[in-house]
């Protein structure tokens, strides 16, 4: 099966039907979506900060990621959640846009660095420097691309 | 002064045409706009679920006001700089917006709650500093902060669509609150 039909296969899922059904669902699901995207970028923040030797500095950076872990991990399953149905709602509309594309190919590179990489090295405590200055910018770039491609969604 | 008429007034300046016709600039300052809540929004998320003891418990909540909010003050000057900016592009609409006016009510509430934290609660931070689960008083500014920077996230989103827009049919009462009467001056 080619992905075109596998996009025209999610769009004609109840789900993104029931989604297209209504005026408000799909504004209520993109507003939760955009709450989970405020907490994310709280929880990824508090961490970068410390790793830029910025932010609670007196802490050390394993301690402000075991604190930030489980806000991070809802954060991101809440906007998965709230993402597949509005995915699914428009799932050919997407097909064609660049910045769907680019969000998705930079989500799944960011998720991945963040839990084989960027985490764990901050768990080890680097001193704030080279490493740990550069492995909290790719964090940020990443998100950022990542945001503004989501946002990028709705205008294109 | 006559808001509605100043909105029509600021629709019809150049800079306004040019930005609600720009083809990157208005979706630029949008998307800064959204990056700015998970600063803004983000920062003070994280002080409050310190003050409702959920997180960064180990921190006392001196150092997390110290260190943290100043970055949520930038991420604010960010929120208010291209939010002027959006309202700005399209003064009439948003200004007879339900979402927006209930947007400025919950910014009233969100500053006398900043002020009640910052002279009632927070002045005998010293006794309760360190404490994992601050007390009573604390958790309800952070819980009152909590839910009203969230509702504004969402009525903020909600201006976008075009439900409870005054050019469409409405209820009574949403021509009453969005003023609809005086629409375009």
């Amino acid at each position: 099966m080619d992905l075109y039909a596998l996009f025209e296969s999610f769009e004609q899922t109840l789900i993104g039907d029931g989604i297209r059904q209504s005026v408000w669902i799909f504004p209520a699901i993109e507003a939760v979506h955009l709450l989970a995207l405020a907490l994310l970028g709280g929880a990824v923040l508090m961490l970068d900060l410390r790793l830029l030797g910025m932010g609670l500095a007196t802490q050390p950076p394993s301690a402000i990621e075991r604190q930030t872990r489980p806000w991070l991990i809802g954060a991101v399953s809440v906007m998965i959640a709230t993402g597949v149905p509005l995915f699914l709602s428009e799932a050919l509309k997407l097909y064609d846009k660049e910045a769907f594309w680019v969000k998705m190919g930079t989500l799944i590179v960011v998720l991945v660095y963040t839990f084989a990489v960027h985490n764990p090295i901050a768990r080890r405590d680097p001193t704030v420097g080279a490493l740990s200055k550069t492995i909290a910018a790719i964090s940020i770039v990443l998100w950022l691309v990542v945001a503004t491609a989501g946002r990028w969604i709705g205008f294109s | 002064m006559d808001l509605a008429r100043f909105a029509v007034w600021l629709g019809d300046t150049q800079g306004s045409i040019a930005l609600h016709e720009s083809l990157y600039m208005y979706t630029l300052i949008e998307s800064i706009h959204v990056i700015g809540i998970a600063l803004f929004v983000g920062t003070i998320a994280m002080v409050d679920l310190r003050l409702l003891g959920r997180a960064f418990t180990s921190t006392s909540v001196s150092e997390m006001t110290r260190r943290i909010l100043p970055w949520t003050v930038a991420g604010f000057v960010i929120m208010v700089a291209t939010g002027l900016l959006l309202f700005y592009a399209i003064p009439v609409r948003t200004y007879h917006s339900v979402w927006f006016r209930l947007k400025v009510v919950l910014f009233l509430i969100a500053a006398i709650n900043i002020w009640f934290f910052h002279r009632r609660v927070q002045r005998n931070v010293e006794h309760w500093d360190r404490q994992q689960v601050p007390p009573r008083a604390a958790r309800l500014a952070a819980t009152i902060s909590l839910v009203v920077w969230a509702s504004v996230v969402v009525t903020g989103r909600m201006i976008a669509y075009n439900w409870a827009d005054c050019d469409r049919p409405q209820p009574d009462w949403i021509n009453w609150i969005a003023q609809c009467t005086s629409y375009g001056g």
